[in-house]
């Protein structure tokens, strides 16, 4: 058959601009709301209020059982029922799709990024948590000034593999019609019967992207060391 | 607000007339099982290639290896769907490609394939690493006994990475069992689908996703406990792991 550039020529700026500036401001901000709600997530399990603990613990471990697509369902269909129930409406809330995507990425990533920070939490040091306390620091002191820190700094190479496998995973949007990257593409791909075409340049611009930010994450992991 | 819940929904007749909706939630999870499980058996086999020719001494062959693990590592598993879904047919020879679009599982030929070089990629990364893993001197001691590389990993190598990677090779295969569901995008009725066939046809939203939630969860608690009992008995002598 034959390769036809022209598509891509006609297309890529618009198909770059509106699909990907969707793709990266969704992982952005769930990547930044997960790993807040991931961190609150991580004490939560840690807790000595066991309740509270094993709640993280289920939430962390049923999310993670479950695959994405089907969580990207789940929230498209309960964020505007809870929506509703949350501020009282009768009818559900039309949530819209960008902000049903981020809720249900940063619902989701966070119990990925939970379990790194749990990771990074419990290698700190039990000496520097003792310090704090006899410095007279309170709980939420000695976390937010001396583990917390320490732990994210630890944990950044990792936080920022994860947040790669966020921005892959930003792509099934796609079962619900919205135009990230793929959506965009694969847009043009149907109006223009130009299917090779435009999947293959979706597919050399993810890998072009993601191979830039894992070298990345190499070079910031070696620096550290 | 008023939701009307309808348990029984799942005794109902489906559309089609002859299957309950309690039916095709189970042959949603029939073909859940059946792709991961062709998937993994494909991933195996070609991870454990990529893997070792990653260990090994020569260098073009490690770096055949670390070309072919970047590769399907940095696509999304979406855009990989589609790819051997909608471009590979293309570019194959016309009747190659019209025979493998013709055929009548090709979602999930498709998928299995698609899964299992996606996942490979994955499992190359963890049995290079659990060969690396093993202390330096195994592999120079086999060789100073006089066995050749490839007896080396046979007998030495390879049955004490395998006992090393078992954890992060059972948490793949749950991978497998979740990715699966990316193959909705492209016709597959698998577990997730099927639920959202339910939910399409009968209007029951929560009470479909909650059944297709509760497979996935029973799936993964069986997939782990077996894990257990096999890493148990796999584990080293004297390692931490064993009793």
């Amino acid at each position: 058959m034959e390769f036809d550039f022209d598509v891509i020529r006609r297309s890529w700026a618009d198909v770059l601009l509106t699909g990907m500036t969707f793709t990266l401001r969704l992982t952005v901000l769930a990547m930044a709301g997960g790993v807040v709600l991931g961190t609150l997530l991580a004490l939560a399990r840690l807790s000595g209020f066991r309740p509270l603990a094993l709640l993280a613990a289920g939430y962390v471990n049923l999310i993670r059982a479950v695959p994405l697509v089907l969580v990207i369902f789940w929230f498209y269909f309960l964020v505007p029922y809870l929506a509703a129930w949350v501020i009282g409406a009768d009818e559900p809330v039309r949530v819209g799709a960008f902000w049903s995507a981020l809720i249900t990425f940063t619902l989701f990533q966070a119990a990925y990024y939970c379990e790194i920070m749990r990771g990074g939490i419990g290698a700190i040091s039990r000496g520097q948590v003792h310090a704090a306390q006899a410095l007279g620091m309170r709980y939420w002191q000695c976390m937010g000034y001396v583990v917390l820190p320490q732990a994210l700094r630890n944990m950044l190479p990792v936080l920022l593999t994860q947040t790669i496998v966020l921005f892959q995973d930003v792509s099934l949007v796609y079962v619900l019609s919205v135009p990230d990257f793929v959506g965009a593409a694969a847009r043009v791909a149907q109006r223009d019967g130009r299917l090779v075409e435009m999947y293959s340049f979706v597919a050399v611009v993810y890998f072009v992207m993601c191979c830039a930010l894992s070298a990345l994450v190499r070079r910031l992991q070696r620096a550290r060391r | 607000m008023d939701y009307h819940w309808n348990w029984a929904i799942f005794g109902e007749l489906s559309p089609d007339g002859v299957n309950t909706y309690w039916q095709m939630l189970l042959s949603g999870l029939g073909w859940t099982l059946a792709t991961s499980l062709a998937g993994w058996v494909m991933a195996l086999a070609l991870g454990a290639l990529a893997g070792i020719a990653r260990t090994l001494p020569q260098r073009p062959l490690r770096m055949a290896a670390g070309a072919y693990i970047e590769l399907f590592r940095n696509v999304p598993l979406l855009v990989q769907m589609f790819l051997w879904f909608f471009v590979v047919p293309e570019l194959l020879p016309r009747a190659a490609g019209d025979w493998l679009k013709a055929l009548p599982q090709a979602p999930f030929v498709t998928a299995v394939i698609c899964l299992g070089f996606f996942t490979s990629a994955r499992v190359a990364v963890q049995v290079a690493a659990g060969i690396d893993a093993l202390a330096g001197g195994q592999a120079q001691a086999a060789l100073a006994l006089g066995l050749t590389r490839p007896q080396a990993y046979r007998y030495v190598l390879l049955p004490l990475a395998v006992r090393i990677v078992l954890p992060p090779l059972a948490s793949e295969f749950l991978n497998i069992i979740k990715n699966s569901s990316v193959a909705l995008t492209i016709g597959l009725v698998e577990l997730t689908a099927s639920a959202r066939a339910i939910q399409e046809f009968s209007f029951q939203v929560f009470e479909a996703y909650a059944a297709a939630t509760v497979l996935y969860v029973a799936v993964n608690l069986a997939v782990t406990a077996g894990m257990n009992v096999l890493e148990r008995r796999l584990a080293l002598p004297g390692s931490l792991g064993a009793r």
